[in-house]
């Protein structure tokens, strides 16, 4: 916890300086050898939500697990290029742990812990030090209704939260990661498991939350990159097509024509 | 359009009624099923038929006395205490020492090393060490222990040997139970920005330590009547005296089993039998602690 504090005033001091959050100059991914991603570059700004669309295959998971340093626990994995975070390169970063308590992640598939309720969002407050019964009762009173799930489970907070169903398993994982009171949220597909009426909900708790964070949103809802995000990549095959004002993309003004063939469902 | 409709009609009824080929299919079927049972019953009458010689040629001798007064009149009268005694020490001294060492291998086999050269050494030393007949590690035990720390022919040497022999098995299975819990679990704390310790503290362990406690109490088990090992580092054909600490010699149910039924004249009959069945009692309640225990446990899936 001593490194953490040290990390923090010098990513704070650079935050006040720049507005750009993420930056990634040549990124290159490649698993045991073939390319999943090739030489994308791009800028992903504080307060913005900015949105990923693509096909299958396209690269889109391997671009956030890239961010989050999550390739050092894949040993076929190989990331190449420069990737800022609040203006510093990571790969020079001496807490890989500081950095990833800061990036909230939430995968496609749903991961209850096998800890109760309560624990699975108490987890990582109580990482970061705070014991206090009460600072830790609010912190998960507070995510789990902003992951508008409080009200189904606040009966039964001490039951297991593997056992959830699949899509409150989700919502799950959605107040686990802002329980960690996250830089950015980064979310992979994270309606998938989730029914169209918590799906909405849970929308309108984003646009909320890009006060507060920076929003990393992956999703093949073309319209759901529409409804909530202030900028949208095109990413096919490995590559990143085109970037732009989302506003401006669905209205049909685009560089690659390709990409207004995704987004008005022509191919895919 | 018409031959599929009626094709359709013909499948639907021929789910109410019965071909020959069903028949034959569910005849064979039941053939398998009797067959098996039959293979398995045969599996466990060994173990019925031993328990019930032991009962019914021992039984007679068994006693709250049997079990704690010692052996007098040149071991062919009295009980069995001081070596059910003796096998306790032993087998508690060696767990002392394999458990923490074994887990804290396996710990380390499972949740930090990286898949390399030196990994799949150590995984191909534990395997080895685990197909070491009990004899060998005898020797060694009498060589390391015994000669070359100089702690003599004691309760130490023998418990020491008896860890060495059980390592193997405690970070196998300890490794199986850790390697149970989902790979899952894991990285979604490593993205909390756990560390690795953390992530075993908080979620590994606390989930794999049904499995871990199952498997020591097995070894437990097996432990108990391994004789060989204990013979040249510790076990005492007969003793006068209890061991009054872990340099002392002590004597051991396993082995006293050995020398009541084939080193002492004129052992009444029943004798052997019922030491036999002192030493089966104690390795069937462990068992049963286990068998309890995965019972226990298995009611409490947690994903
Ligand atoms: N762990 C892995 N090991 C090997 N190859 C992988 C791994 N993860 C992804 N890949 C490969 O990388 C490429 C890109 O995958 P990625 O998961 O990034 O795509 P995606 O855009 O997220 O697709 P989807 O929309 O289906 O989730 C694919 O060809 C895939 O096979
Ligand atoms: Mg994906």
């Amino acid at each position: 916890m001593v490194e953490k504090t040290v990390v923090d005033t010098e990513f704070d001091r650079v935050v006040k300086a720049q507005k750009c959050k993420i930056e990634v100059n040549d990124l290159t991914i490649s698993y045991a050898g073939k390319a999943a991603l090739s030489d994308v570059s791009l800028k992903i700004y504080e307060n913005e939500i900015f949105g990923i669309i693509g096909p299958a295959n396209a690269g889109k998971t391997s671009f956030l697990k890239s961010l989050n340093l999550m390739n050092t626990f894949d040993a076929n994995m190989k990331v190449e290029g420069d990737i800022r975070f609040n203006n510093r390169d990571i790969h020079q970063l001496r807490n890989v742990y500081a950095l990833r308590s800061r990036i909230g992640v939430v995968f496609p598939l749903p991961v209850g812990l096998p800890l109760t309720i309560y624990e699975n969002v108490a987890l990582s407050p109580r990482l970061r030090g705070i014991k206090d019964k009460t600072s830790l009762d609010q912190i998960v009173e507070r995510c789990l209704q902003r992951a508008a799930l409080w009200d189904e489970v606040k009966d039964r907070l001490n039951s297991l939260g593997s056992l959830l169903s699949g899509g409150q398993q989700q919502r799950l994982t959605i107040a686990r990661a802002l329980s960690q009171e996250p830089e950015v949220l980064m979310l992979d597909e994270f309606s998938i498991a989730v029914d169209p009426v918590t799906t909405m909900r849970i929308e309108d708790v984003l646009k909320e939350l890009k006060h507060e964070m920076t929003i990393i949103l992956v999703t093949n809802l073309v319209q759901q990159a529409h409804r909530l995000a202030d900028r949208t990549a095109f990413f096919l095959d490995g590559k990143c097509i085109e970037i732009g004002d989302t506003e401006a993309l669905f209205n049909g003004e685009v560089k690659d024509p390709l990409t207004l063939d995704y987004i008005e469902g022509r191919f895919g | 359009m018409h031959k599929t409709t009626l094709e359709k009609a013909n499948s639907a009824e021929s789910m109410f009624s019965v071909s020959a080929l069903n028949v034959k299919n569910k005849k064979t079927q039941k053939l398998y099923s009797v067959l098996f049972l039959m293979m398995t019953l045969l599996l466990i009458l060994p173990v019925l038929v031993i328990l019930g010689t032991l009962i019914v040629k021992g039984g007679s001798m068994i006693s709250i006395d049997f079990l704690f007064t010692d052996p007098v009149n040149g071991m062919t009268e009295g009980g069995v205490f001081p070596a059910l005694l003796g096998t306790v020490w032993l087998v508690s001294l060696a767990l002392l020492v394999s458990v923490p060492l074994g887990i804290a291998a396996a710990i380390y086999l499972s949740e930090y090393a990286s898949d390399n050269w030196f990994t799949r050494i150590i995984n191909l030393a534990i395997i080895n060490l685990a197909g070491v007949p009990s004899i060998v590690h005898a020797l060694f035990g009498l060589g390391a222990f015994v000669m070359f720390f100089g702690f003599g022919t004691s309760i130490l040497a023998a418990s020491l040997t008896l860890a060495i022999m059980t390592l193997p098995v405690v970070i196998v299975s300890t490794r199986e139970s850790l390697q149970a819990v989902p790979h899952a679990f894991r990285e979604a704390c490593w993205n909390m920005g756990a560390t690795r310790w953390q992530t075993i503290r908080r979620v590994v362990l606390p989930n794999a330590v049904s499995g871990i406690l199952t498997g020591v109490i097995l070894e437990v088990s097996r432990t108990t009547g391994e004789t060989a090992p204990i013979m040249f580092t510790g076990a005492a054909f007969f003793l006068p005296f209890l061991p009054q600490g872990i340099f002392d010699q002590t004597m051991a149910l396993s082995l006293h089993l050995f020398v009541v039924s084939t080193q002492v004249p004129n052992v009444p009959e029943a004798l052997p039998y019922a030491v036999a069945l002192v030493l089966i009692g104690m390795v069937l309640l462990m068992n049963s602690v286990s068998i309890a225990l995965r019972m226990y446990l298995r009611g409490q899936k947690k994903w």
